[in-house]
């Protein structure tokens, strides 16, 4: 976590936000290095969804997000999104429609296009979720779903992939199944992973750094470190 | 039937003005905003009553103009990420419609406006028919190009964001869209029923659908069909049109529901 970039890097500083009279957060400073997972945690309106929203430019902040990386020469960051849910109820949607309409400028309602299908089912593959293309996406389950929204947020691949408590109602299995996946995206295409998350078992296991957020970064640093906190055990008492 | 000059002109314009219908409903019904589109239409009597008091001859103009501020106004509430959403709009569709009958009540004038209450397909000319044409034209362009993009802030706003995707200018485009077709039309179907016509092809078509290609052609098909029945249907039993349209309409969404039930046990 030094303030040395190196080759590539993602650095968020004295990011602030205030809606209305009220802080939500306080002078954030996150630094991530490509190639590292970085788990946020937090208590229930510790302003984690905030802090994505911010770097994802949605909501109104202060501060700057920087992206570094020597061999793109000031290419500007690509961000890739796993919400934390998506409006899909009882909509004719078909994997191939949903995927395309974010990555695609083919009309999904007019036609199936040869080429993104094929491009689209190619890169479902790598999630092991290539059956599913014709599958409506309200019928998925939560471990196929997670699957499809993760080979979604990585056409093209990030610089920068955002997980957005991604993974409710999943099986253990599947939640070993989603973490393996996210460290092979990691370390197979470089990226550098923010990850909103509460498994701690699984945080423990896979993470890089930890940060616990509380209105501003509270404690910050190996995932071992953060778990043996003050702060930690007061919020979280002995969970992990 | 067809020999008849207001009966040609009410076929054309249903053969343009139902498919336009069932193509928009489809994002209307996916984005959940039947309770906006209802709003929309309660909005055309203050649209109208607005345009009687500046002297407005064509009260096309008035209401079409009204509804794009009304629509883009009820798009702002939108946003709100409480619970009292649909109280809100609510509020405003009934102030809407109480401002507009308030106004065009006034010295007991009102019969003259009731055709706007169900409308009357007969009375179209063929400048209105050119009119919708266009608009249609316009329309499906606009899906052509955009749809891919509704669709996909329809799945998660947000995420939409992150893929570049200028959410606020296409969702304004899209109701803009709305407010036209549905002023367009108010004339023709009637505003007690006209948001019907938007919502039950594109509901009926969910019920048996299985991707957005299926989803698109049945309900321009229901849409259509519903239309040209209820046009004939209306023509022999001498019932308002509209009404008649819409009940086709229903009959269809109750067979594909039970369709569905059939095919999920």
């Amino acid at each position: 976590m030094g303030v040395n970039c190196g080759l590539c890097c993602t650095k968020i500083n004295n990011i602030s936000v205030t809606l209305g009279q009220k802080e939500i957060l306080k002078d954030v400073n996150i630094h991530i290095h490509c190639g590292h997972l970085e788990v946020i945690i937090g208590k229930n309106g510790a302003g984690k969804s905030t802090l994505l929203r911010a770097i994802l430019g949605e909501v109104k902040h202060t501060g700057e997000i920087i992206f570094t990386n020597k061999e793109k020469n000031g290419a500007p960051i690509r961000i890739g999104y796993v919400p934390q849910r998506i409006n899909v109820e009882n909509s004719p949607m078909t994997v191939y429609d949903m995927i395309a309409s974010f990555t695609s400028n083919k009309p999904v309602f007019l036609y199936k296009n040869k080429k993104t299908y094929e491009d689209i089912k190619k890169h479902l593959k790598d999630f092991g979720a290539e059956e599913l293309i014709d599958s409506k996406v309200n019928r998925l389950s939560g471990g196929e779903l997670q699957r499809v929204l993760l080979a979604m947020a990585t056409i093209p691949y990030p610089d920068l992939l955002i997980l957005d408590e991604p993974i409710s109602g999943i099986d253990k299995n599947g939640k070993e199944q989603f973490y393996k996946n996210i460290n092979d995206l990691k370390n197979n295409h470089d990226l550098a992973i923010i990850l909103v998350s509460h498994d701690f078992e699984f945080v423990k296991k896979y993470a890089d750094d930890v940060i616990m957020l509380d209105g501003k970064v509270v404690e910050n640093g190996k995932p071992e470190e953060v778990f043996a906190s003050k702060a930690f055990k007061e919020t979280f008492g002995g969970e992990a | 039937m067809l020999e008849y000059e207001f009966m040609r002109n009410a076929f054309y314009a249903i053969a343009i003005v139902t498919p336009l219908f069932g193509l928009v409903g489809t994002m209307i019904v996916n984005n959940k905003m039947a309770f906006f589109s209802d709003a929309l239409g309660h909005s055309a009597l203050t649209g109208i009553a607005i345009g009687a008091i500046l002297g407005v001859t064509n009260p096309t103009i008035s209401m079409v103009v009204f509804a794009i501020i009304f629509a883009l106004l009820l798009n702002k509430i939108k946003d709100i990420k409480s619970s009292s959403r649909d109280t809100i709009i609510s509020v405003f569709s009934s102030t809407a419609i109480a401002i507009g009958l308030v106004i065009l009540s006034q010295n007991g004038n009102f019969t003259k406006f009731s055709n706007y209450l169900i409308g009357d397909i007969l009375s179209i000319v063929p400048q209105e028919i050119y009119l919708i044409l266009g608009i249609a034209v316009a329309v499906f362009a606009f899906w052509i190009l955009f749809f891919n993009k509704l669709l996909a802030i329809s799945v998660n706003p947000t995420l939409a964001k992150s893929k570049k995707i200028p959410v606020k200018l296409i969702e304004n485009i899209f109701i803009v869209i709305i407010a036209v077709i549905v002023m367009l039309a108010i004339r023709w179907v009637g505003i007690l029923i006209i948001n019907s016509l938007l919502i039950l092809p594109a509901a009926s078509s969910r019920n048996i659908s299985k991707n957005m290609r299926q989803y698109h052609f049945w309900a321009i098909v229901f849409s259509l069909v519903s239309g040209m029945l209820g046009l004939i249907i209306s023509f022999y039993q001498k019932t308002a049109t509209g009404p008649t349209i819409v009940i086709v309409a229903s009959i269809i969404f109750f067979i594909t529901y039970f369709l569905r039930k059939k095919s999920e046990d």
